[in-house]
């Protein structure tokens, strides 16, 4: 597709986007354009600045250069439109678990109103809760619950402000293995139901192949016609792009030849080194992915 | 391997029955040696005030607690009580709630951080007690001045510790929050406060001490009623049968509301006692 159309069609856009920190570039010229309704998930070396994409989606942190828009409009501070739920410190300590659901709700209502339709609003949360399967529990406090049962709260407390997006950072990273892989299923449960957009930010390849409509690479461990040498002062591109074919889905597609064959080429094209593509040669096959590099970068 | 360490060691694990006669031995031991020394002083002069007898400490209270005082028909211990409580309880908390306020705007605000927090830490760092003089000469020797040393000796303490405190609400918390659609009130009001809240209560219970240290010296030097202005006054007739209960009095007093405030915390922050660990 060209930019033009791409601009005009997507859901969420990025473009000609830097995002530095002093001298440091993180984000360097990112170009993306998102369909609603996909999982994007996003993996990269440490620090390379997945979360930094994340929180420019949020609006925690403005782009240094370039645009972000969210449907068209140009996206500001943290709103409602944009959900969150973070690997800790989504949840209030000092409210149950119904509590924390209604929060959004309680906090986007006046006063008055709020108390008019309390009773459906509680009903609203049970039903988020029976969602996430902890209706039972939502008289306990967050430090009463186990770390899978708090991510699942804390995605109800988002999904009840129905945002237009759910960002995702790190939301099971914390979590041991099994219930690691429970919480997989389950999202993509809620996501069949809900068909809501999601950006998720992962460092481990497997969940993101496994979740993903669409994965994403962000690495600094790539070349371009700007020279070696510090001077240099790159930052993290999107490298790898493609599209994720999302089928009956059971954790057993996990040891499919093919699943294992994608993240070895993802490792290498984004987690070596030593395996330097030039900007020109990205692998980003995905239909809506585009790439505008400056002269600079591509050196014609 | 068995544990059989009792008492010594690292891995002691004293049994129940152990730690409750652990607790009471220090206390048991310190007042038989008061008996004795008592004792053995009387018997060299009976008339021996520096380390009076639990009899006369007695029936000084009872003089003090349940009879009406001749000159000022009042009952001494209530009235020494209540004055220096009215003093602690408005000095504490005029530093406890200003203490709030201002702690809230520092941790939320960078702009009032900028202006007011190198301001802060300069006043913090003032001996209280250095400037008592100044105070009795600003406010005269009435109550004010006893309020404005309690509360001049806590206010900084306690706005740091809840400055603190917001500052330590993690900024992920702050940006979910609005995400959840809160506009900056509502913000403070149902997010940052109610965390905060337990926080002043625990700060509160420690500059308890503090606290009874400005009281006791702003009334030893100028009070007409109090627990300190007592203990000072008799003093110069020797009294240690009246100063000794009443410092005990104070450590009752100390104790209960210590325990109150821990209650508090257990029963009402249940999530905070847990986050302490
Ligand atoms: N507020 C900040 N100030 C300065 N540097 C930052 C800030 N936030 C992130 N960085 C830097 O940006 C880089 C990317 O960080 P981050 O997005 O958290 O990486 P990732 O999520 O991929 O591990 C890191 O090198 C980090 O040091």
């Amino acid at each position: 597709m060209q930019t033009e159309s791409l601009r005009a069609n997507s859901f969420l856009f990025f473009e000609d986007v830097y995002k530095s920190y002093g001298a440091k570039v993180v984000l360097d010229d990112i170009d993306l354009a998102v369909a609603r309704g996909e999982i994007i998930t996003v993996v990269g070396p440490s620090g390379c600045g997945k979360s930094t994409l994340l929180r420019l989606v949020l609006g925690q942190e403005l782009p240094s250069r370039g645009q972000v828009t969210l449907e068209g409009k140009s996206v500001g501070l943290p709103d409602v439109t944009r959900g969150i739920v973070y690997q800790k410190y989504s949840l209030y300590p000092h409210l149950t678990v119904l509590d924390n659901v209604l929060m959004g709700p309680r906090l986007s209502m006046p006063l008055l109103k709020r108390w008019r339709v309390r009773g459906e609003l509680r009903e609203e949360a049970f039903t988020y809760l029976r969602k996430v399967g902890l209706a039972e529990h939502y008289r306990k406090y967050p430090h009463e619950l186990s770390g899978g049962m708090r991510q699942r709260v804390a995605i109800a407390q988002s999904l009840i402000m129905k945002p237009k997006i759910l960002l995702m950072d790190e939301p099971f990273g914390a979590l041991d293995p099994g219930t690691r892989e429970n919480m997989q299923l389950f999202l993509l449960e809620l996501w069949e139901e809900f068909k809501m957009t999601i950006f998720f930010v992962t460092h481990d390849l497997e969940e993101a192949v496994f979740l993903g409509t669409r994965i994403l690479i962000l690495s600094q461990y790539y070349t371009d016609d700007r020279g070696d040498g510090s001077h240099a002062n790159r930052g993290a591109k999107i490298v790898f792009d493609t599209a994720l074919p999302k089928e009956a889905q059971s954790t057993s597609v996990k040891s499919v030849a093919a699943f294992g064959a994608l993240i070895q080429q993802i490792r290498r094209e984004g987690f070596d080194p030593d395996y330097l593509q030039h900007a020109r040669d990205f692998n980003l096959n995905h239909p809506y992915s585009f790439q505008t590099l400056r002269r600079e970068e591509n050196g014609i | 391997m068995k544990n059989k360490a009792k008492f010594w060691g690292i891995h002691a694990a004293p049994s129940k029955w152990l730690s409750w006669f652990l607790f009471a031995l220090p206390f048991v031991l310190l007042i038989l040696g008061y008996l004795l020394a008592s004792e053995y002083r009387h018997r060299q002069n009976p008339s021996d005030k520096l380390l009076p007898s639990f009899s006369k400490m007695a029936t000084t209270m009872q003089h003090v607690a349940f009879e009406k005082n001749k000159r000022t028909g009042e009952y001494q211990l209530l009235s020494d009580t209540l004055a220096s409580l009215k003093r602690i309880g408005t000095g504490l908390g005029m530093a406890a709630l200003l203490g709030v306020i201002c702690g809230l705007n520092l941790g939320l605000f960078p702009g009032i951080r900028h202006l007011f927090l190198p301001l802060l830490t300069f006043v913090s760092i003032i001996p209280p007690l250095a400037i008592l003089p100044m105070l009795f000469i600003v406010f005269g020797v009435d109550e004010l001045a006893k309020v404005v040393l309690i509360f001049i000796g806590t206010f900084p303490v306690i706005t740091r510790d809840i400055y603190l405190t917001v500052k330590k609400i993690p900024r992920e918390q702050i940006v979910k929050t609005l995400t959840l659609g809160a506009s900056q009130i509502s913000l403070v009001y149902r997010v940052v406060l109610p965390q905060i809240f337990p926080r002043l209560i625990e700060t509160v219970r420690i500059n308890m001490g503090p606290a009874w240290l400005f009281l006791i010296a702003s009334e030893a030097i100028a009070a007409q009623s109090g627990l300190g202005y007592r203990i000072f006054l008799v003093r110069r007739y020797l009294a240690m049968d009246m100063i000794i209960p009443y410092v005990l009095w104070i450590v009752c007093i100390g104790i209960t509301v210590d325990w109150i405030l821990k209650s508090l915390l257990r029963y009402k922050f249940s999530w905070y006692m847990k986050q302490q660990g």
